[in-house]
């Protein structure tokens, strides 16, 4: 077995996004190529993940330089996980892509970018060193600001100013973060700064220093004091680059929180109260924000910052079941999220609006279309047995041993707002009858080819099968989450398999 | 050396922070710059400054003796500096391009979208 297959992903990405750019402006070919790529790093992720569960970490060490000197990229479970599930968003948003991205857009180099960011992502989730770390998040985030202003239309603008402040203080706050931590260990690699961050004796400062990654992460995965950038920026780009963005660029905060909390700092007391302070906030004020909103996108929006609360709640938590609770959700909330985007913008292809108010009567005109959307909607409430259910399981009764009452009444607060919004969108949009009498005039989807219609509705159910076999086959994904835990928990076995055995 | 390195660095970052909060987009913008500097500078104070001892073996011995200059911090400002003048080169056409949609360059004008709820 060769370790290099690990940088497959990487790769296929940058080869597809410099092949589109020297087919700069040729749609039909750019489409192809970008599928053709989708999928190759589709199977080897999956290639990847298996290698992984079956021989433990697999390790690449760029240019032969042993740790903690050259750059490492390492897989563990929870990367290989990650890496599957960029894998499965990316094929499915592409294949979304071919319809929903206007031609326009596709000529100004729609497709290249959507690979590097796609790459970026991957290489986040593969590299075993801080600073290489905070190169692919600048790799995702010049990428991300490019598809957010591409078309630029005034809305789109707008949010992009906020987007691109925020996320550019946030990088500096994880710069400054690294620095420092250099200066405390002078390493770089994560395992290595894992082994010698123990041995400081100023720990206070090393405590101020996980402040500073906690913002850093935080404020990319929009938490609650610095989450306004998110609700005001993602309703702006067309459907399926909101997908991509509602489903992965958060969660990759949460994956490198996760990271760096576990095998860099370990959370004391004050920490962990902190984090679920912080959790309830994002929570109430993410489920608040999502209740009065008018437009699908922009409810969809403010519950990724309520769902993004759950995660931070389950850290907080920091037990092993909560941690694999944490991973259970996360992959159903990459899948969910991605899927209600899309979702969205086949209402829009429909009825030419995503606000509620002019919605309607969707359950009548496509039956079929609308069961699937409920599994979606289903399952993000968590209406057993489907997946959000079990992904909550673990926060409630973990928060009852840990004895953390108030974590417990707002999880299941905003649960129910969730349950409330949901409903409302249902009736609204499903069940009332459409305002305007002639719907057969603003639906663009009816007229649609066949060939058309297959490319944006089977992405859409791609993904919803994916959350149908999340919630019935449970079982054997907790397997895995807790596997996951059980790794994270112990980061002697992170360290080990980077820096070998001592 | 090190002792005005420290009040550089804090002088960067909190001009940059006050700049931030302004409402003008210029000001946003240099404020995002003086930060990053700021954060490049706390890296090489962090290397620990050494004076004219480049990290070079000489042919006569096999290993370094004493104090030597660490490469790394300064590879990694390179780095950062090269990824800021991406992202600020951008930042700047994004903000002259919101000037010519919105027609000011007041932060507060740009919340036309947020109105409808």
């Amino acid at each position: 077995m060769n370790a290099n297959i690990i940088l497959a992903p990487i790769l296929i990405h940058l080869i597809t996004a410099v092949i589109s750019l020297f087919l700069w402006g040729r749609v039909l070919p750019q489409k192809i190529l970008s599928l053709i790529g989708s999928l190759l790093v589709l199977i080897s992720s999956v290639l990847i993940f298996f290698l992984n569960q079956k021989w433990g970490s697999i390790i690449v060490f760029a240019g032969n330089w042993k740790p903690p000197y050259g750059i490492t990229f390492v897989t563990d479970t929870l990367s290989t996980i990650m890496l599957l599930l960029t894998a499965i968003v990316g094929l499915a948003v592409s294949i979304y892509s071919h319809v929903a991205i206007s031609t326009s857009r596709i000529k100004f180099g729609y497709y290249p970018i959507y690979h590097f960011l796609l790459m970026g992502l991957s290489g986040a989730f593969l590299t075993g060193d801080i600073f290489n770390m905070y190169v692919w998040f600048e790799v995702v985030i010049i990428s991300s600001f490019v598809l957010l202003t591409l078309g630029g239309k005034r809305m789109q603008m707008e949010g992009a100013v906020k987007y691109m402040a925020i996320n550019m203080l946030a990088s500096i706050i994880f710069l400054t973060g690294i620095g420092i931590l250099y200066g405390l260990t002078g390493s770089l690699n994560i395992a290595d700064i894992g082994t010698k961050v123990r041995t400081i004796e100023n720990q206070g400062l090393v405590q101020v220093t996980s402040l500073l990654f906690f913002f850093g992460f935080g404020i990319k995965s929009a938490v609650f004091p610095l989450y306004f950038w998110l609700p005001s920026s993602y309703h702006t780009p067309p459907s399926a680059i909101a997908a991509i963005f509602g489903g992965l660029l958060t969660k990759m905060g949460i994956y490198s929180l996760l990271r760096v909390f576990t095998v860099i700092f370990y959370p004391d007391n004050f920490m962990l109260n902190f984090f679920c302070a912080i959790a309830i906030m994002t929570m109430i004020t993410g489920a608040l924000g999502a209740m009065n909103k008018k437009s699908l996108r922009r409810m969809f929006s403010y519950l990724i910052v309520c769902h993004i609360g759950y995660l931070i709640a389950g850290i907080g938590l920091y037990t092993e079941l909560a941690i694999s609770g944490v991973i259970f959700y996360l992959i159903h909330d990459i899948i969910i999220k991605s899927n209600l985007f899309m979702m969205t913008g086949i209402i829009y292809k429909i009825r030419a609006s995503t606000d509620m108010r002019r919605l309607g009567g969707l359950y009548k005109d496509y039956p079929k279309l609308s069961f699937v959307m409920a599994i979606i909607l289903f399952s993000l409430i968590g209406i057993p047995p489907l997946s959000g259910f079990w992904a909550k399981i673990p926060f409630i009764t973990e928060s009852i041993h840990e004895g953390r009452f108030v974590l417990l009444a707002v999880i299941l607060f905003s649960s129910f707002v969730t349950l409330i919004i949901i409903s409302k969108l249902w009736s609204e949009v499903f069940w009332k009858d459409l305002p305007k009498p002639n719907p057969t005039e603003i639906d663009k989807f009816a007229p649609l080819k066949l060939y058309e219609k297959i490319s944006l509705v089977f992405p859409v159910l791609l993904l919803a099968s994916i959350t149908l076999y999340i919630g019935l086959n449970a079982g054997a994904i907790i397997k895995v989450t807790d596997k996951v835990a059980y790794e994270l928990l112990h980061p002697d076995i992170y360290i080990e398999s980077v820096l070998g055995k001592n | 050396m090190e002792l005005l390195l420290v009040f550089l660095i804090g002088l960067l970052y909190s001009s940059g922070i006050y700049l931030m909060f302004r409402r003008s987009m210029v000001k946003l913008l240099l404020g995002l710059s003086l930060l990053g500097n700021g954060a490049n500078m706390l890296i090489f104070l962090m290397g620990e400054l050494v004076k004219g001892e480049p990290p070079i073996i000489g042919k006569s011995v096999s290993m370094f003796t004493g104090a030597y200059a660490d490469p790394v911090p300064q590879s990694l400002i390179l780095t950062a500096i090269v990824i800021s003048f991406g992202l600020q080169s951008f930042a700047i056409i994004l903000l002259k391009k919101v000037y010519a949609i919105t027609g000011s360059d007041d932060l507060d004008y740009l919340n036309v979208q947020d109105q409808d709820i």
